[in-house]
């Protein structure tokens, strides 16, 4: 389920304009530099560094590979798996594949909007978490089902769902 | 005596059911009751996981619902009495159990390894039929053409859901004359509500490899792609680790089992998550690092595929089919199925049924049969209303057509499409109109744009059916949606959009009555659609804690402390927000 992960967003203000360390990414460049078909990795290796493509490393890509920044853009925008914004610390991913829907998944999805007080691909100002709709996660016989990190949730109602969100919220103020 | 041993099944979804967890605690305790541990992937009986086998001499048993603490009861047990806890095993040779009918009635060749290897040891393949087909090519048994000939006779199709013969497409490959050819196996299962092809990558990985290598042999490819969703990390990771096994073996790499000039390398394409991208010239576009969207035909990937050059594509399930049909032979293969589609099938079974996995059975079986027999029917014993084969791009095939039998052109008669094999079973309490919606809705947002009449027409489609499910519908809209319905169907470049229409024409065909109640009376008759709905307070149960009044977003809600509340119906906007409140259930949803 593709979800708007471009649309700029006024709440969150986190940390974009914090400089990220450009010479990271230096390393994935010589690995990819010069290969047939290598955008989407290079996109792929960025993301998995910084958690999303910031400006600066797209500007960096081009230079150093020659790939003309419109189409850099044009491929971020197409994929689902790339983010052009920071994320929250948990990423919550709801399940809406059909064995989901028809369990009610969506009922989830509004329990979590609720609870978080945001919208579908947003981030909660405290930056602690990011809610997603996402196609199947392959674990039908447990729907409805949510995935925190590498967590998964199955047999979930509203109420549970948002149980779950308390006890996370729980140790992360233990934490500090 | 000899250790007791002890397999975990580590798939995906036993891990989602907490698999890790029991594995975990067996090997800390492993040394304390002196076992021998080790893990498997998924056997297909999602619905008794966590599952666990404990193989006690001579006797294996297989154990259901196993938790941290009934894992160690089950070894103490057997450790003890040498005998099974009867009322928690699934299955065994020793006796039937309840879940047995699901098990007897399947045939196993595609799944035939998962669940019963651990599939990060190559070895384990070996010592079951593994490489054995490939070997028969290396020992000259069988050439190019003789494979071809075989999988032709075997009567293999695409088990993606295009359906075309796989042999004719080999063919068409070794025809191409080319120095540089592809072979790409398409991992990039994007049916919401369909697993087979990560089960078997994680169940089976080799069987997948030997397949493309067997492929890449017959066509003189000499480079290969497994094309890989990323959502599937575990699939990921056991083909990388199958991968280096193969090459350090030798059965990948320069002159391949000593057959000369005979070299390959296949690695792993990470698929970034776009739906469109499991249609073939799509997926070749993104592996060549473009936006994916689909090309014009022909020129044929066979012709000219990736980077132009001649590229063949299968599925995982087609190519895991592969190394059986050459070991064993056409015949042994054809004996299974209808005249047209030979063979077996795997289903991803799920929904509203009780026995929800992942089955695979011979061609032909009746889709009755599938729910009833091996899913056990319908959860809290509700009616049966329908099954959708094929994701968002089949078909809804009722209840009343349940003795449709599973191949492809049976399917096909009916509107819906066999597909990749997702089988999602629905009860009387799912509205059609909103399943529609739903695979639309799905479809609408994966469409690339290419194609004008997919890009809008799926958006007005969709703009439709949500407005009928609002209860918003008017007269005329069912002819509207037909008209494009076939309008899209007739304009769009690939399967994507020439498909998505069809869950929307087969409600319509099977279940008009219910878009006809939505728009006309108003009703959701499957209790579904919550702005169709009314909303009650149940005097006899209501308690009075006035949570419903405080959510009520219309303040629609009366009524005050430790008395009966009642729902104002000219304020209430169906929202459903007072049914997710009560503690109680003390509200009526009609």
């Amino acid at each position: 389920m593709r979800i708007k992960r471009i649309q700029p967003q006024a709440q969150l203000e986190l940390d974009e304009d914090k400089p990220v360390d450009l010479n990271l990414l230096d390393e994935i460049l010589l690995k990819y530099k010069g290969k047939k078909g290598n955008l989407i990795p290079l996109l792929q290796k960025t993301q998995e560094l910084f958690g999303f493509i910031p400006e600066d490393a797209f500007t960096k890509i081009s230079a150093e590979t020659g790939h003309k920044l419109s189409t850099m853009y044009g491929v971020a925008t197409f994929y689902a798996q790339f983010r052009l914004k920071p994320v929250g610390k948990h990423i919550i991913k709801v399940c809406h594949g059909t064995a989901c829907h028809v369990q009610n998944a969506t009922a989830l999805t509004v329990a979590l909007q609720e609870a978080l007080k945001v919208n579908d691909g947003e981030t909660t100002k405290d930056g602690l978490f990011t809610l997603e709709s996402v196609a199947c996660l392959g674990c039908c016989s447990l729907a409805p089902v949510m995935m925190i990190g590498d967590e998964t949730y199955g047999k979930l109602d509203g109420k549970k769902t948002v149980k779950i969100l308390r006890e996370i919220k729980k140790s992360e103020r233990a934490n500090k | 005596m000899e250790k007791l041993k002890v397999i975990v099944g580590l798939g995906s979804c036993g891990i989602a059911a907490g698999a890790g967890k029991v594995f975990d605690k067996i090997s800390l305790l492993q040394d304390k009751y002196q076992v021998e541990l080790d893990k498997t992937s998924c056997i297909g009986m999602c619905y008794r996981e966590p599952l666990v086998e404990i193989i006690d001499g001579t006797h294996s048993y297989l154990y259901g619902g196993v938790d941290e603490e009934l894992a160690e009861k089950l070894i103490q047990h057997h450790q003890k009495n040498h005998a099974p806890i009867k009322e928690y095993v699934v299955k065994t040779e020793e006796f039937k159990t309840e879940d047995s009918v699901f098990t007897d009635n399947q045939v196993k060749i595609a799944l035939r390894h998962c669940g019963f290897i651990n599939p990060e040891v190559i070895e384990e393949y070996e010592n079951d039929h593994g490489y054995v087909a490939l070997r028969k090519i290396a020992n000259k048994e069988i050439d190019e053409l003789g494979i071809i000939k075989e999988i032709l006779d075997s009567g293999l199709r695409g088990r993606g859901g295009g359906g075309f013969p796989t042999g004719l497409k080999w063919k068409f490959a070794k025809e191409s004359e080319n120095e540089e050819k592809y072979i790409i196996c398409n991992a990039d299962e994007g049916d919401p509500g369909a697993f087979m092809d990560r089960s078997i990558l994680e169940g089976d990985p080799h069987a997948v490899i030997e397949g493309m290598i067997i492929g890449a042999y017959t066509m003189g490819a000499n480079e290969g792609v497994i094309y890989c969703r990323a959502e599937y990390p575990l699939a990921i990771k056991r083909l990388n680790i199958a991968l280096a096994q193969a090459r350090e073996k030798g059965y990948l790499g320069k002159n391949i089992l000593g057959i000369e000039n005979f070299n390959l390398n296949i690695y792993v394409k990470e698929g970034a998550g776009a739906f469109v991208c499991g249609e073939e010239t799509a997926l070749i576009a993104s592996v060549e690092g473009e936006r994916g969207m689909p090309r014009k035909r022909p020129p044929f990937p066979a012709a000219s595929g990736l980077w132009k050059k001649p590229t063949n594509i299968n599925n995982v399930e087609t190519f895991s089919n592969i190394p059986w049909i050459i070991e064993n032979g056409a015949k042994e293969y054809a004996k299974y199925g209808t005249e047209k589609s030979k063979g077996t099938k795997v289903f991803a079974l799920t929904g509203k049924i009780k026995r929800g996995g992942l089955v695979e059975v011979p061609m032909g079986m009746t889709i009755h049969d599938i729910v009833f027999k091996l899913g056990g029917g319908i959860q809290d014993n509700k009616k049966f209303k329908a099954v959708q084969l094929g994701g968002p791009s089949g078909g809804c095939i009722p209840a009343n057509l349940d003795n449709t039998i599973v191949d492809y052109d049976s399917v096909n008669a009916t509107g819906a499409i066999m597909g990749s094999g997702g089988m999602v079973v629905m009860d009387e309490s799912t509205c059609m109109v909103d399943m529609a919606r739903f695979f639309l809705d799905f479809t609408q947002k994966e469409s690339c744009g290419k194609c004008t009449f997919c890009r809008v027409g799926t958006k007005r489609m969709l703009e439709i059916l949500t407005r009928i499910t609002e209860g918003e519908g008017v007269e005329g809209d069912i002819e509207k949606l037909e008209e494009l319905s076939y309008q899209i169907k007739d304009a769009s470049l690939c399967g994507l959009g020439q498909t998505a229409p069809n869950p929307v024409l087969t409600t319509i065909k099977y279940f008009r009555h219910e878009y006809e109640a939505h728009i006309k009376d108003k009703k959701c008759p499957a209790g579904n659609c919550t702005k169709l709905l009314t909303y009650e307070v149940i005097p006899e149960k209501c308690t009075g804690c006035t949570l419903c009044a405080i959510n009520c977003p219309t303040n629609a809600i009366d009524g005050t402390k430790k008395e009966i509340h009642f729902i104002r119906q000219d304020a209430c906007i169906n929202c459903g927000t007072c049914v997710v409140k009560c503690n109680f259930d003390a509200i009526k949803v009609y």
